[in-house]
This record gives C-alpha cells, structure tokens and sequence, in this order.
C-alpha cells in the first residue's frame, strides 16, 4: 500500500506522521527525543527506513540519531564534528572577526544513491559528510577554507549551512546554502567550491552585489531539470537557468518577498510554492492570513492558496526547511508552522488542512513517499 | 583498589541513556571528574559531547557539578573528588544550567 510519511522536527521532540494515499486519516508517532531541538529529520531515497535526524541542546550539544526502520525505533550515532585544519575566522554581528565554532547540525542530507552517505549542514558554517551511516563525520573543508571564508556572517539564527542539493544527473554536482554567505556549487563531489550569487541584490551588506554575504534561506530544484534552481532569499524570491551561475528575479506580483520556504511540484518543474512573510522585522504572514504562494509559470506569476488555511488572527512563520511535497499522483504540499500547525494538502495546494493543530514550534518538514 | 561512584544525571541525559535511575560506576583510579567521566562515557557511549567537550575535555558552558553540597564545577578536572563521593556515599550530581524552556 503507498503512502507518505511525513518527518517533523520541533522546537521539543521529533514527530512522524504517516497516511496512506488518500492522506486523510493520519497516525501520529512522538514526541521522540522529547524535549530536545530536532532541527531536521530527513530520510535516505534509497532506502525509506533509513532515517537521520538532528537532536540538539543548548545545555548538552549535539546527538545525531539514526533510525533503520522507518522512525519506529532510534539509535544514537556519531556527534563529533571536528573542523578539519585552521579553524579560521569569520565575520561577526558587528564586523569584527570571530573563529568558527561548532554549534549544531542544521540540516542532513542523504545521498541520491547509497543510504549510508549523508552529508550534514552546520552552525558554524560547514559541511561535513559521513559514509558509514553517521557513526563518523569527516568534513569537506574546501568549502570552509574558501578564501572568502572572512567574509561569511551570521544571519539572525546563526552562521549556518542550512541548505544542501544533491544534483542527481551530476553526481558530484553539490549545492549548498549558508546565512549569510550565500550559494556555493562544487563539481568535484565537495573538495573544491566556489560561490554562485551573481544577480543577488541585498541589502544590509556594503555592497549589495557582493559576491558573498547574501542571506539566502533555502534552495529548491525539480530532479528533472536539475539546472534550475529556485531560491527564497531573505527579500526576493529568485530563479536560476544554468545552475546558479546567474540569478533573476521571479517575485513578479508577489504581495510580499519576503519569506523562508519554498519548494517545486513533484511532476511539474514550473510550478513553484513560497509561503509570503511580511517583512525581516516582522516574521509573520501579511495581515493575518496565511496563505502559500503558487506560481505555474516559473516564478513572476503567482496566485494565493487559501482554502483551508487561517485568513485572519494568524500571526505564525514557517521556517526554512519547512515545507515539502510528496510524489503521488496528485501532488501533496506540505507546511509546518511556529505555532505548532502542520497543514498538508492533497491537491497540491488548491485545498488545505492541517493534520496536527498543537505540536511544539516546527522547525523541519520532509516527506517520503512510500511504495 | 577501585571505587564505586554514584552518578545522578540530568533527566535528558538518563533518556539518552537509557537509564532510569543513579549510574553505578567502578573507578580504578583516582576518582576526579575526569576520571568519573572516562567511565561513564565509556559505559555509556551516547553521552559522548554531551557533558564535555568531545576535543578539549572542557565541561559544556551549560553543565554543573555539584557533589557534598559543593559546587564543583570549577575545580580542576583532575582535582580529587570528595571522600564521600568516591565511598559513594554521596553522589556527583551533573546537572543542566537552571533555566526554563
């Protein structure tokens, strides 16, 4: 029987939620690894069982946990996330230069092909990679050892590497995200990067076509068509057609900007979901109402979804990594909001609903699609 | 001659761990932090990083050692502990910062 199960990180524990493919009746597992900060729980698209995820403290650091059978049972792996060579420094809040120090894991990425190869984002900005299904991680330090490295600032939550694409026709074609650094791409599986912000304009930075220091939230590519990358930046909502060598602008009639998430239809690589936020001071939707953005063109032309979603009195954010679509027939869109809300919709994004109303502040949404 | 230290974790450390009550942990050393930690880390992988730098051995900003009403937290790692935690008739108490949340 297909059917989706849905990967929740919170602010207090990690929650898995499971349907079959009509996707209205749910089963609700957790809270597991109550109490903790589950920044991400993410799993392989090799092997559905094989789930990672990201449990931190500000008291007791970081744990990473894996699961090998589809998050009914977990286990902690490895959590030593050594800086390779020269720490190095970065920039601080305000200019002066700090060295990196390691905080938490951000976001794990499973490879494309072999479910004990995950790669992992973290506070302070670095990826690392562990080919033994997390019992070890080794950094890739070509990245952090950029000579643009000084440069690299802490957005509002941290210098974090928040956002990891895996090209899956270029296997050693890797993105990766970092606030407030902004895209780096490496062709040669992570030894080597360089850094694609050329058509970011931000503000808040000297100069605001540098080629470093935009604060860009998250990243979304369509499989099919893995050199176009879309992009929620801090202001903007943004398009690549080559890979991340050039960006445009595709925020078109967009009410707001503004905004952390955004991700592509399972089977339609021009149709395009941001969830609008007012502003950079105020991290709440537009007027109360939470409504997600759909474009069918690419970007440039969007249209609200609102059936189903709070149209007055809401005053929540959804964060970065907290949107996700599934790969039915009919594609399923799925958000995860600070006031604990999950709301799915089976039709991709013409009608909503939530499937929890009260879970702690979500920080992460993933999805699987299961056979 | 070893000694048989009573350690009480902090409630998120006894989930990872996957204890329900005190740790019993036979020391054949001298009995210091340090020495209380190699052997509960050693018992108890899982709470590696978790109570102390897994690099520098430093004690996490956040953690505290209390033992015999004293705060130990900082005293050197490698200084003794005191005699009735090292009888166990007294327990080290590792505990999270005080804070909400």
């Amino acid at each position: 029987m297909s059917g989706v199960r849905v990967l929740v990180g919170t602010r207090k524990g990690a929650f898995v939620l499971t349907s079959d493919e009509g996707r209205e009746k749910w089963d609700v597992r957790g809270p597991h690894f109550a109490g903790w900060e589950i920044y991400h729980v993410n799993g392989s698209p090799v092997d559905p069982s094989r789930l990672y995820a990201s449990q931190t403290s500000g008291w007791f650091g970081q744990v990473i946990q894996r699961s090998d059978d589809g998050g009914t049972t977990w286990t902690p792996v490895g959590n030593q996330f050594g800086y390779e060579g020269a720490v190095g420094m970065h920039q601080w809040y305000d200019g002066t230069q700090r060295p990196w120090e390691f905080t938490r894991v951000w976001h794990l990425e499973p490879s494309l092909t072999d479910p004990d190869t995950v790669y992992a984002g973290i506070q302070d900005a670095a990826l690392f990679r562990s080919v033994d299904a997390g019992q070890t991680w080794q950094e890739l330090d070509g990245l952090r050892h950029h000579e643009s490295g000084p440069a690299w600032q802490p957005g509002a939550g941290g210098m974090c590497l928040h956002t990891i694409v895996l090209d899956p026709t270029t296997p050693d074609r890797i993105f990766t995200a970092i606030s407030a650094a902004g895209v780096f791409r490496s062709d040669d599986a992570g030894t080597s990067w360089r850094p694609i912000n050329r058509g970011l304009h931000s503000q808040g930075i000297p100069d605001g076509d540098a080629e470093v220091g935009h604060c860009v939230h998250s990243l979304a590519m369509h499989p099919s068509r893995p050199n176009v990358l879309y992009m929620q930046k801090h202001w903007d909502v943004m398009r690549s057609d080559d890979a991340g060598e050039t960006w445009r602008e595709i925020s078109g009639d967009l009410p707001t900007d503004f905004g952390f998430a955004i991700d592509v239809h399972a089977h339609e690589p021009d149709t395009v979901f941001v969830v609008p936020i007012t502003s950079d001071s105020l991290h709440y939707p537009l007027d109360g109402q939470l409504r997600v953005y759909r474009s069918r063109t690419g970007g440039d032309e969007w249209e609200p979804l609102t059936k189903g979603l709070p149209q007055s009195d809401c005053y929540v954010n959804v964060l970065r990594d907290a949107m996700a679509v599934d790969s039915l027939d009919s594609c399923g869109v799925y958000f995860g909001t600070t006031g604990g809300q999950v709301y799915a919709s089976s039709d991709a994004g013409e009608s909503w609903a939530p499937i929890v109303r009260d879970l702690p502040a979500v920080l992460s949404v993933e999805v699987q699609t299961l056979p | 001659m070893s000694a048989a230290v009573r350690v009480v974790l902090p409630a998120h450390l006894r989930t990872l761990a996957k204890l329900s009550g005190d740790v019993h942990l036979d020391i054949d050393d001298d009995v210091t932090i340090c020495t209380v930690l190699d052997a509960l880390e050693s018992s108890y992988p899982m709470l590696r990083g978790t109570i102390r730098d897994q690099v520098t051995g430093q004690r996490r900003a956040f953690v505290r050692f209390f033992a015999c009403e004293q705060d130990l937290s900082h005293e050197s790692l490698d200084a003794g502990l005191p005699a009735a935690v090292v009888t166990g008739a007294e327990p080290l108490l590792i505990v999270g910062a005080m804070a909400g949340g």
